[in-house]
């Protein structure tokens, strides 16, 4: 157990020089770009002294290493600066629009997980067969269709002809802003507020996205439960299992599935974060007012704080979850050491 | 493809004695084609991949018409015998531009992997093979460069530079070598203890010469594998750039930028943004397939 911890206070330790590395790269691209921050503050019609003035308030008359200083102590205490578009603070603006992205990931992951697991674990027990290569296809055509196509036929076809699904957004204009904002996250708060119109309409606009969403991280899950499944099966002690005379079922999900479960569990942080990507672009379409948005926005703006602020926040999110898949991984396997 | 080689030439490869190097080479290589041959799904993609090539180096003479020559009495048109897909919401001939933008994304796809594969190999090898001090400061660069999602850390940078072509190749590519770097790693700290390199080392081989001669080219065949498969996420990543508008610009006619411009006409004509999506999909699946059946050649213990 000792040497356990050890191995888990080693992968800590790394996470701070990761951090520092994060914070040094983001820093480094906001300050090659070519739009001159000043300008972009007070126009390019301004007096030299005013420029001058606002240069030195954000500290761009110094050296790099000492605005690496600054930036590294502004951020220390939450302060990623103002964005320009929306004239908030960047910390604002990303705590009004994380959630949204939060929400939309949860739920494509819980469909992800829902199909995925079921279908590599039925691609494994069938190795070979019709159905296995059938579900390789479908896994490859995940891996392979850009999300923004998936996005746009996902509205002709369930929006535009078949009507099943509302358009883009979050919710309808009639029920925004009915629910008090509790979590951020709008189904989580009109069950809280028990208001079932909005909850209905929430999760409506929320599934088209989400299952686009899903779809990328369902063919990942799929491909990876299927090859810890036919490693599993392969082992000695489901020979065994089956020699007793278990049922198939039994063999299939409590003694094959029970040990691959944590290897998935890894899998799953792992694919939780890459969602974060597959958000910008789905969000995008769809209108989603996440982080994804806000950032491609800013992007479209030349709002370099606001980038980096999401570029920033996105990082240490994807960070965070890989280090949880590691923890879990070390924490959970009793065969790791 | 071709079918199976002539008798002679087939023994001459097939040989259990072979006489030469270059005999045993060639057997080799003949016998893993023989084997990614039988794998119908691998077959399919590599001739798509063969066959998008072709089109896109053959474009000039396939294309109708000039692919930014605009004609605003025909926007919008269907698929007609003079405009084969269609034209765009300038008169712009689809299926030309179709042709020229398989040229920017292979283009673009061959000068990321002709950045980052010798990028990722030299760094893994040298990390891999020398070990302490290197090799944990190149693994803790790898990890901060792992530890964005490839598509931010791309829009963020191209943003600071200027959307563009070169920016976006740069941007991927700036993404994309660390997980080489991994894997050439890995692959070296095994190949680093044998004996054969314990032999190098003692007839006097430089560090340089080893890595160089016989670490390197026993990292290739993973290698060849994983940017195999990658391209359809150098693809795809390249697209989506164009999509958010941080890629090619328009006019050029770059898939994912023909979408972005496209898009507002997803519920009226839904051909136009449509068929250069399809474009994407059929480019980006027929390498994962091609490396799908590579990767159970050339490394049968990944499967």
């Amino acid at each position: 157990m000792t040497s356990r911890l050890r191995a888990l206070a080693a992968a800590a330790a790394s996470v701070p020089i990761t951090l520092f590395g994060l914070v040094l790269v983001t820093f480094l691209i906001g300050r090659v770009m070519p739009i001159d921050p000043v300008i972009a503050i007070v126009g390019d019609h301004a007096q030299p002294e005013i420029i001058a003035a606002v240069r030195a308030e954000l500290g761009l008359d110094r050296s790099l290493p000492v605005q690496f200083v600054i930036y590294v102590n502004k951020l220390l205490h939450g302060d990623l600066g103002r964005s320009v578009m929306t004239s908030h603070t960047v910390v604002e603006d990303i705590r009004q629009f994380f959630p949204a992205t939060l929400e939309l990931a949860t739920a494509a992951i819980l469909i992800a997980v829902l199909l995925g697991v079921p279908i590599g674990v039925l691609a494994a027990v069938r190795q070979g067969s019709r159905i296995d290569h059938a579900i390789r296809v479908v896994c490859l055509a995940g891996h392979s269709v850009p999300i923004f196509l998936l996005a746009l036929l996902a509205l002709l076809v369930f929006y535009a002809l078949l009507g099943w699904a509302p358009g883009t957004g979050r919710i309808d204009v009639a029920y925004d802003g009915l629910v008090p904002p509790v979590t951020g996250l709008l189904t989580i708060d009109a069950l809280i507020a028990g208001d079932w119109d909005v909850l209905t309409d929430a999760l409506a606009h929320l599934v088209l996205p989400a299952g686009v969403l899903a779809y990328f991280s369902m063919a990942y899950i799929a491909r990876m439960t299927r090859a810890f499944m036919l490693d599993a099966l392969a082992g000695e002690y489901i020979i065994t299992a089956r020699a007793k005379g278990l049922s198939a079922a039994r063999v299939i999900w409590r003694h094959a599935f029970g040990n691959i479960a944590v290897r998935l569990i890894t899998v799953l942080a792992l694919v939780y974060a890459g969602l974060l990507e597959g958000a910008v672009v789905t969000e995008t379409v769809f209108a989603w007012p996440g982080l994804g948005q806000y950032l491609t926005v800013s992007l479209l703006n030349a709002d370099m704080n606001a980038v980096l602020g999401a570029t920033l926040v996105v990082g240490v999110t994807y960070l965070a979850f890989n280090l949880l898949a590691d923890f879990l991984y070390r924490l959970l396997d009793p065969r790791v050491t | 493809m071709s079918a199976a080689a002539p008798p002679g030439l087939r023994d001459w490869l097939l040989t259990d004695a072979p006489a030469s190097r270059r005999q045993a080479a060639w057997g080799r290589r003949y016998r893993l084609w023989r084997d990614f041959r039988r794998n119908p799904l691998a077959m399919a993609g590599f001739l798509v991949v063969v066959a998008l090539i072709a089109l896109s180096l053959a474009a000039p003479l396939l294309a109708t018409h000039d692919p930014g020559q605009q004609e605003l009495t025909n926007r919008l048109a269907a698929s007609s015998a003079a405009h084969w897909l269609g034209t765009d919401e300038l008169g712009r001939d689809v299926y030309s531009r179709l042709l020229y933008g398989g040229r920017i994304t292979l283009g673009m796809v061959v000068a990321v992997v002709g950045l980052v594969a010798p990028l990722g190999l030299t760094v893994g090898c040298i990390a891999g093979y020398f070990g302490g001090a290197a090799d944990r400061i190149l693994m803790r660069v790898t990890d901060v460069f792992l530890a964005f999602p490839r598509l931010i850390l791309a829009l963020a940078f191209v943003a600071a530079i200027r959307p563009g072509v070169t920016s976006a190749i740069a941007a991927i590519a700036l993404t994309a070598w660390p997980p080489y770097a991994r894997l050439a790693r890995a692959e070296t700290l095994t190949i680093r203890n044998t004996d054969f390199i314990a032999a190098a080392r003692l007839t006097g081989a430089t560090p340089w010469r080893i890595i160089l001669r016989h670490v390197a080219p026993l990292c290739t065949p993973s290698l060849v594998v994983r940017v195999t498969l990658d391209m359809s996420s150098i693809i795809l990543t390249a697209a989506s750039l164009g999509f958010l508008g941080m890629g090619a610009q328009p006019p050029s006619p770059e898939w994912g930028a023909m979408i972005a411009t496209a898009r507002r006409f997803i519920l009226t004509q839904w051909w136009i943004p449509l068929i250069p999506g399809i474009a994407i999909f059929i480019a980006s699946l027929a390498f994962n397939l091609l490396g799908d059946g590579l990767r159970d050649v050339l490394d049968p213990k990944q499967r």
